[in-house]
């Protein structure tokens, strides 16, 4: 709101009095940041309990098993957990960092070239935005298994380094973001194209790719399928394959509830922090923004 | 000719230097260069992928000799997987119970993600960015280790909702149980998905121009008014998008009751389609019927989506360019 609409509505007799105006909007807010943080409060609780307190104390107090915990969840299958970290931080990093560098290379050739087969290209990638990936995810293991990838971290690395809507995203953000006018000036300076690309175009992207390399971290984070099918050794699983298999070895087994719990508190710490420190440089108008037709 | 001249001639002919969008054509390999990593990776990891998933898909595993040694090998069925699938009432269950967990989830995202937008776009609710932070926070957590999460406030023995229950002599509350299974794993998706809906939407909002709800004030309006009557209707590309990918991500669903069958009796292998694919492909090694299950999912979902965006396209002005 712009000080000249306050003054308006202070001005205005129509207006809610402003004490109840600002009552009922907090409350509905906070109630809704309730929801999302008691399981995340819970989680951060409950890992701190010893097995026994865990079922028989009382629910948000914390308990004193936390250090043990720990211990514990390191110490597993010989320090598993942290091979998975170490995978997770691999698929993820690796490649989002590389997909983010494919999806805006392709978006700006697609956004400040004509070329023949343009427009095909593009419909293909749209047509790819639909396509679910999960779908996919048989036929690409079917693909692994002829040319004998299947349980390498390639297996699992390759096919997310393809991310249409990625493609999509970075067309939208070259277009607003990248001046035809300082792309030709750089040409009567005598840039080539691949350097106009690197030092004008990029630096000129950068908020978008952030915002491309979140989603699709976040969304190779979440990449519980595809592990899932394409790896065999529990060596080369990402964090949550791990706890999944962790949970389902011990079903009806409580003593590794607590081994879950631990490790899912473990998981989403550094998470919610990188997205906490991200936040501040996400540009998500682009992808309402690019549907205005 | 250099480009210098070509401005030169420009500016004589009173054109401006800059040249319109895009720009020009020229002789050069960079556009092929930069999309080449992008196309490679397309055709190695979707089409041929879906191509070689059509053609399986009419392969079938038959027994090939004749007698005791017989072995199972691909012969050409034509549709016979298809009509196997279609006719198999199990796989139209699963598709039955994605119905009602997504009639519970996808309408409960997008209708809290638009009043929490709309609130917090609001002038005059307090504490916005905690709360914005807040709600978005589960996007960064994952949808397995969401269920997870949920699966220990679910369970009788760990819920602390249970342990209330039980303190005031009502008995645990049966999440996972019966129907119960169905709200229950439609809030996981709600708890994940609200948060990124709403900084879509709310992004969409912050593009509204001030002077459009000002003058409606002006006019008399109330607050309640421009939110239904100007705001609502202005950000409806955004929630056709939101919309869109609530749909595709409900016929996706896969690892949320993957993570919850080993704590309830509920979730067979077949509970959703992706599980029914899954256990065609891995458990009964039959790829070919696996990659008809996914040929019949993926189709399913482009024609959903493609409605969905036509249905939509002549309501908002917007939609996919």
């Amino acid at each position: 709101m712009t000080d000249l609409s306050l003054r308006r509505d202070n001005r205005r007799a129509t207006m809610l009095p402003h004490q109840r105006a600002k009552i009922l909007p907090t409350a509905v807010l906070l109630i809704g940041a309730f929801y999302t943080l008691v399981p995340v409060a819970w989680v951060l609780i409950a890992s701190t309990k010893t097995n026994a307190e865990l079922f028989s104390t009382f629910t948000f107090a914390p308990g004193s098993g936390l250090w043990e915990n720990v211990r514990d969840l390191f110490a597993y299958g010989d320090g598993q957990f942290v091979t998975w970290a170490g995978n997770s931080l691999l698929y993820a990093g690796v490649g989002s960092t590389l997909c983010t560098l494919i999806s805006t290379a392709a978006g700006y050739a697609l956004a400040k070239y004509r070329f023949r087969g343009r427009d095909t290209v593009f419909y293909l990638i749209l047509a790819g935005v639909l396509l679910p990936g999960m779908t996919l995810a048989i036929p690409q293991y079917i693909i692994m298994t002829k040319v004998d990838m299947v349980g390498t971290y390639w297996s699992v690395l390759l096919p997310t380094l393809i991310s249409p809507f990625g493609i999509y995203l970075a067309r939208v953000y070259a277009e607003a973001s990248v001046p035809d006018s300082v792309i030709e000036s750089a040409r009567i300076d005598g840039a080539n194209e691949y350097r106009i690309f690197g030092s004008i175009g990029l630096p000129m992207m950068l908020p978008g790719m952030v915002t491309i390399f979140m989603l699709q971290f976040v969304g190779n984070w979440n990449n519980f399928l595809l592990p899932f099918i394409m790896l065999a050794d529990e060596s080369k699983y990402p964090i949550n394959v791990g706890l999944y298999t962790l949970l389902s070895k011990g079903s009806g087994e409580p003593s590794l509830y607590t081994m879950a719990i631990i490790g899912t508190a473990v998981s989403v710490i550094p998470l919610i922090l990188l997205l906490l420190f991200l936040q501040r440089f996400w540009r998500l108008d682009v992808i309402s923004g690019g549907l205005k037709g | 000719m250099t480009p210098a001249a070509t401005v030169e001639e420009r500016a004589t002919r009173g054109e401006p230097a800059a040249p319109p969008s895009p720009v020009r054509h020229r002789k050069t390999f960079a556009p092929l260069v930069l999309l080449a990593p992008a196309l490679a990776l397309f055709i190695a990891f979707m089409a041929i992928p879906i191509g070689y998933a059509l053609w399986l898909s009419a392969q079938g595993l038959r027994i090939k000799d004749e007698g005791i040694f017989g072995i199972r090998g691909e012969v050409f069925v034509g549709f016979a997987n298809y009509r196997q699938i279609l006719s198999d009432g199990e796989f139209w269950a699963g598709f039955l119970r994605l119905a009602a967990y997504g009639l519970i989830a996808v309408p409960l995202t997008l209708g809290l993600a638009l009043l929490f937008a709309l609130l917090i776009d609001h002038g005059s609710a307090r504490f916005k960015r905690f709360s914005r932070t807040a709600i978005f926070l589960p996007y960064a957590i994952p949808a397995v280790v969401a269920s997870l999460m949920w699966g220990f406030m679910y369970l009788p023995s760990t819920s602390p909702f249970s342990h209330l229950t039980e303190a005031w002599g009502l008995g645990t509350i049966p999440f996972l149980d019966g129907n119960a299974i169905y709200p229950s794993m439609a809030n996981i998706a709600i708890w994940g998905g609200v948060g990124f809906n709403m900084i879509i939407i709310y992004t969409s909002l912050r593009g509204i121009p001030a002077e459009l709800c000002d003058a409606a004030r002006i006019d008399g309006c109330t607050e309640w008014q421009i939110a239904w009557r100007i705001k609502v209707p202005l950000v409806a590309p955004a929630l056709v998008l939101t919309g869109l990918f609530a749909l595709i991500g409900t016929l996706q669903v896969y690892g949320e009751p993957t993570m919850l069958a080993p704590m309830t009796t509920e979730i067979s292998q077949t509970w959703v389609p992706l599980m029914q694919i899954y256990r065609d492909g891995f458990i009964r090694d039959d790829l070919p019927m696996a990659a008809a299950g996914s040929v019949i999912l993926a189709v399913g979902t482009l024609v959903v989506s493609l409605i969905l965006l036509k249905a939509t396209q002549r309501r908002t002005s917007g939609g996919m360019r």
